[in-house]
């Protein structure tokens, strides 16, 4: 399975502290699985302007392509003034509107204040919805107490990555099982 | 008025066409790839069959990326000129928004001389965008660039003698645009992309609309019909002056779950190497009810489904895509035999006005 974790934001360490945690825990506890981290800080995109993704160049195009082809997808995100970034949001616009068609999704929220605990289900889910992927139910929240100097020192959020790790794998592979169980009913 | 302007009459019944985008692409069930130059043959030969089997019209579309062969698909329509007799000609689409307009009707109207009056154009605005590049558009101007381009595009064929100013291309002064068409002018379509918005533009403008139909049921896609009909009354037109066209995935075989799984293959492959994803396993399951609009499965089937779709739309023309994904030459002349000895009679004959 190939499984990629996304630090949304091209700003800030928490997110990528948690992800780069998150990733982690993957190698650790699923060896066998494929695993890529892919941190927006680390690329230049430009702005979706509508194409079909694989046309972009570059940076753009790299990351798009990382995403489609990803069989699960941890997603870490900060949250901006009560909304997930604009970088973030850019990579979900130069995806197609069913880019995450039998895909697992997760979150992972790293917020400024527990204010922002409801922004992931009610601003973040929709569009991972509307994009078609299995969305794990429960996220992982964190808030500035959780982290010190770019290190995560609630062993409480250590254990709500690891728990949301479990929760994606096994989604994903139950996910892949019944759907191929249901493409050999068809007969075709 | 009616539909003489387009070249068509409803009375014979529902018009059946070929239409192919000139894919160049493996057979997924051999992985063998044809060379572009077999494909371009195996086009012209599809074409030449189609004629010999009574079918209305063969079409090609334009495409300038890797695994397409229809670059120049002017050229191939002007091949296809030659091989045929009585089958309309167009194309499926013709990217105005990227061409010299001038330079798209003179090869048209060329190309209807050649074949005694049998040329169309169908004007889209591309679905893959990679040609903005390579022949140096912005895509910022993508709406723009149609809207402008296509409009001129029916001026030309409106008039002979043209004086034009527009923002995408240097002014035309008194220019003599040849050569004219046989009849004067050539039918020209606009292609809509399934939403009601894109059907409503066509009705604007005062043209015929093209439909694609990738997959969904038949009532979804009545929608933007309906739409187009009542925007062309709203802007003072008779929809009975103006066809409505449909094109979707096609597949004949002995039962619905042969050709499931012969043609299902091929959409899938195909589409992750020309759209970037394949094609849903489970919405080409559905394609067994009446209610898709993919249309495969038996002679008998297909034929439900067309008339059923006919109820649905009352449109005009219904044209078939049966070759995308390296189908083999073998299944291509099967599938235009079913057609021209069960299919086309029994559409004929249930949609054709009764005396």
């Amino acid at each position: 399975m190939n499984i990629v974790v996304l630090s949304g934001s091209t700003v800030g360490s928490k997110t990528r502290t948690a992800m780069d945690h998150t990733f982690q825990v993957i190698k650790e506890n699923y060896p066998d699985e494929d695993v890529t981290l892919v941190d927006l800080a680390d690329y230049e995109l430009v702005f979706s302007d509508g194409r079909d993704y694989r046309e972009y160049t570059g940076d753009t195009k790299e990351v798009a392509e990382i995403l489609m082809e990803a069989d699960a997808i941890i997603i870490g995100t900060p949250i901006f003034q009560a909304s997930i970034p604009g970088s973030l949001k850019n990579v979900f616009d130069l995806l197609p509107q069913d880019g995450f068609r039998d895909k697992v999704a997760s979150i992972l929220v790293t917020a400024g204040s527990t204010r922002h605990y409801l922004i992931a289900e009610t601003q973040l889910k929709p569009i991972l919805n509307y994009m078609k992927a299995q969305v794990v139910q429960a996220f992982a929240f964190m808030d500035e107490r959780d982290f010190y100097r770019k290190t995560i020192v609630n062993d409480d959020a250590l254990f709500r990555i690891e728990r949301l790790v479990e929760d994606t794998i096994v989604l994903a592979r139950t996910y892949q099982d019944i759907r191929s169980a249901k493409e050999a009913e068809y007969g075709f | 008025m009616g539909m003489e302007k387009y070249r068509m009459n409803p009375d014979n019944g529902l018009e059946f066409g070929l239409y192919t985008l000139g894919d160049h692409l493996s057979n997924p069930h051999t992985n063998e790839r044809i060379s572009a130059q077999q494909r371009l043959n195996e086009m012209i030969e599809m074409a030449r069959l189609a004629d010999d089997a009574g079918i209305d019209l063969i079409s090609v579309g334009e495409s300038h990326q890797e695994y397409f062969t229809s670059q120049a698909h002017s050229i191939v329509l002007a091949a296809i000129s030659q091989a045929t007799k009585n089958i309309k000609i167009s194309s499926s689409s013709t990217i105005i928004s990227t061409s010299d307009p001038v330079r798209v009707f003179e090869d048209f109207a060329t190309l209807d001389l050649l074949s005694n009056g049998r040329a169309e154009i169908v004007a889209g605005r591309a679905s893959r965008v990679g040609l903005f590049d390579l022949l140096g558009y912005d895509l910022q101007d993508y709406e723009e660039l149609f809207e402008e381009k296509f409009e001129l595009l029916l001026k030309l064929n409106e008039e002979e003698i043209v004086n034009w100013e527009g923002e995408f291309r240097a002014p035309l002064k008194d220019a003599h645009i040849l050569p004219r068409p046989k009849n004067g002018s050539l039918p020209i379509w606009r292609a809509v992309g399934g939403t009601t918005a894109s059907a409503m533009k066509a009705a604007y403008q005062g043209v015929p609309m093209y439909q694609a139909m990738l997959g969904g049921t038949a009532s979804v896609f009545k929608r933007p019909i309906d739409a187009y009909r009542m925007t062309l009354e709203d802007q003072g037109y008779d929809p009975k002056d103006f066809p409505v066209a449909t094109a979707g995935f096609f597949y004949a075989a002995d039962s619905t779950q042969q050709a499931q799984r012969e043609y299902y293959p091929h959409i899938n492959e195909g589409m992750k190497v020309t759209n970037g994803r394949g094609f849903p396993k489970q919405l080409f399951a559905q394609a067994a009810h009446k209610e898709s609009v993919i249309n495969i499965g038996s002679a008998q089937e297909i034929i439900e489904k067309i008339l059923y779709q006919h109820e649905q739309f009352n449109h005009q023309r219904y044209i078939a895509q049966l070759d995308f994904g390296g189908v083999p030459f073998d299944k291509i002349m099967r599938n235009i035999e079913l057609i021209g000895n069960d299919i086309l009679p029994a559409v004929k004959k249930y949609t054709a006005k009764k005396d």
